[in-house]
């Protein structure tokens, strides 16, 4: 069994402010880049499946050729090997081309193990879509579970989970191979090792171009024009009043009439 | 526009780098400024900066350390200093001040001894030369200690010790043959738990709040002749080395000062708007920003020409001590030029640059105070000093060797 883990290199959140619209349209991206933060629980949820499992991780990331600081990160954290999809291969294409063309990485990451088992975080923190993972499972053909907090066991070609949903929680059974995005309660992802590091630093990391994978443009939607939301205008209210409950009054009524409460 | 870290580091380092500022970020800084604030030591970092091999991240691998050069202790120095001052101290002490001066005075026994266990830190470690009588003045120490067959027994009183009441292993400097001044100083590794051996807190420090600081007795505590680092006579030369190795941290943690110091004065002058425009857009706030980016270029410099030195073995006290010297200053005066530009918001623990201003203070004390490094500076300008060779050099880092297990 292989494990294989979604990665996307983002801004750093705290940058995220900053990146204009011409910025996001052209990709070059005048910010720090980094593991998108969701992916962070689908790699550390990897690396320990590796080693309770006893089997290998491979972390597949979409992007620039040369832009390997995610992929990089998730070798550090101790995943065993990492594989870049140029992103040139989905050319003007949005989600269903990015799914599909991860699919058919993990195709290729199979190897002599074979990948058994895809790992995703929800979203990015960029893109914010929360779809590649199922794009992905379709492409593949394999089942897929969402919002995972807990890998109970992998047995007899089965996978046992944790799964959340609005009011509750259940626990599922599903063949293998599967497709799971995990949820942030699933675990608390550890910070790069030395060790890790310096393996990561040195490692040549794959480029699968479009001598690799061909994937036909096949979405029907196309982005026409992105802009910024307006900044929320903030307004500041002081309650003027005599005494406290006075005060608290006028804020119970202020909030009643916002519908805050 | 070119960062230092893009120019002169690696993408190990730069990996270092972010792994050591994400974990101040998400590990220090939101429980620092209460431990602070209550003068109590953040003991719940020690085992995740073990786990992380801080605490052992310039010891080859073969003594139980991650093997990474000492530029990556720097860089590891200036995050956890970018949080605040007293945690980069604990790794100063533990690592630059005990568990590195036997890597480079101890015999290999000795080695295999004591390093791997304060590596993992399953034992914590300090530093005692300091005494109620002597600072600077190293030679001045008063502390004995007497050969009786297989043993030394050693007598006095160490004072502003960091780590003191955390510590269980205490490398302490004192006084074999007292009639030979410095040449007299030998070097001990004494354990807590030994007959005659007690510490204690020094309360009301104005700065590194969050670190223990304190002394350390010594009533005829006997002492193996098996914890003697080094020959006898040879403590004055170990202890200058040891500070060699504790100044460039030091020095790192101060560019992380002034580091946090622009991060948070930018962050404010851009928010905080006076006469209908951000202080930002004032010469004399701009004048203040300036003043600390030039002293980072600077200090950022100065650190990695001592870092590269240590990793080619080559001799690094003058360097050493100028890194030390300017950063710690520079620091000092980015820290009040911050709490200048913050104000009145500034001069209270709201905003981190007070506590970062407390901290500078000891800095530009602690491991040579500006005017001993001045006075240093002078002589080896004038040719007033060298330095000559010492008998066990640090060793110069092999990136290969120090990663292998046997």
């Amino acid at each position: 069994m292989k494990v294989a883990v979604l990665i996307k290199q983002t801004p750093d959140t705290a940058e995220l402010p900053k990146i204009t619209v011409d910025e996001a349209r052209s990709g070059e991206v005048g910010a720090t880049m980094v593991l998108n933060p969701w992916d962070e629980f689908a790699v550390e949820e990897a690396i320990d499946l590796a080693d309770r499992f006893s089997c290998e991780s491979a972390a597949i990331s979409l992007g620039r050729v040369g832009e390997t600081d995610a992929l990089k990160h998730a070798l550090a954290m101790g995943v065993d090997s990492g594989l870049l999809v140029d992103e040139q291969v989905i050319g003007d294409g949005g989600e269903w081309e990015t799914a599909e063309a991860l699919a058919e990485a993990v195709k290729i990451a199979d190897g002599e193990e074979g990948v058994s088992l895809v790992l995703a975080g929800k979203m990015s923190v960029d893109g914010n879509s929360g779809v590649i993972y199922a794009g992905v499972a379709c492409k593949l053909g394999w089942d897929l579970l969402v919002n995972v907090t807990r890998i109970v066991d992998i047995v007899d070609g089965k996978l046992i989970a944790e799964q959340v949903f609005e009011g509750g929680q259940e626990t599922v059974e599903t063949p293998l191979p599967v497709v799971v995005s995990v949820a942030k309660e699933i675990n608390e992802p550890r910070y790069p090792s030395f060790m890790g590091i310096r393996k990561a630093s040195r490692a040549q990391i794959p480029v699968l171009g479009e001598d690799e994978l061909q994937v036909g443009p096949s979405s029907t939607v196309r982005w026409e024009g992105m802009s910024k939301p307006e900044p929320e205008r903030v307004e500041v209210r002081i309650f003027e009043g005599s005494t406290v409950e006075e005060k608290a009054e006028q804020l119970a009524d202020a909030l009643l009439a916002e519908k805050v409460i | 526009m070119a960062s230092t870290q893009e120019l002169l580091y690696t993408e190990e380092h730069e990996l270092v780098r972010k792994m050591a500022y994400d974990f101040t970020r998400n590990e220090v800084m939101p429980i620092i400024a209460e431990h602070d604030r209550n003068h109590t030591f953040p003991y719940e970092l020690l085992p995740k900066m073990a786990q992380l091999g801080f605490l052992g991240i310039c010891l080859p691998a073969r003594y139980g350390g991650a093997g990474m050069d000492f530029h990556s202790l720097g860089i590891v120095s200036e995050a956890l200093e970018y949080g605040d001052s007293s945690v980069r101290e604990t790794i100063a002490v533990h690592l630059a001040l005990h568990a590195l001066p036997i890597f480079q005075w101890g015999t290999e026994e000795q080695k295999q001894a004591f390093l791997p266990d304060l590596a993992a830190g399953a034992h914590i470690a300090c530093f005692g030369l300091t005494e109620p009588g002597a600072g600077s003045d190293v030679s001045a120490i008063q502390s004995r200690a007497r050969r009786d067959g297989d043993s030394y027994v050693l007598s006095g009183e160490k004072m502003w010790i960091t780590l003191a009441d955390v510590a269980d292993r205490f490398l302490v400097f004192v006084k074999t043959q007292p009639e030979d001044g410095a040449r007299g100083i030998s070097a001990f590794i004494v354990e807590r738990g030994w007959e005659g051996l007690t510490t204690g807190t020094l309360e009301g420090k104005m700065g590194v709040r969050a670190s223990n600081t304190g002394w350390v007795n010594m009533q005829d505590v006997r002492v193996p002749a098996g914890h003697r680092l080094g020959e006898e006579g040879e403590g004055f030369k170990i202890a200058m080395s040891c500070l060699d190795n504790a100044r460039f941290g030091v020095a790192a943690g101060a560019v992380g000062i002034i580091r946090a110091c622009i991060d948070q004065s930018v962050q404010y002058a851009r928010q905080r708007k006076t006469f209908g425009k951000p202080i930002a857009e004032h010469q004399l706030i701009q004048q203040m920003i300036a003043q600390m980016q030039q002293d980072l270029d600077i200090g950022e410099l100065l650190v990695w020409k001592a870092g590269l030195l240590k990793n080619r073995g080559e001799r690094n006290t003058r360097e050493t001590s100028m890194a030390k010297w300017f950063c710690t200053e520079a620091a000092r005066r980015a820290a009040d030029n911050a709490v200048q530009i913050h104000g009145a918001y500034g001069y209270s623990d709201e905003f981190n640059v007070e506590r970062h201003l407390r901290n500078t203070k000891s800095a530009v004390i602690y491991e040579g105070t500006s005017q001993i490094h001045t006075l240093m500076q002078a002589a080896y300008t004038l040719g007033m000093r060298q330095d000559r060779p010492v008998r066990c050099p640090m060793p110069a880092y092999d990136a290969d060797a120090w990663q292998e297990d046997e």
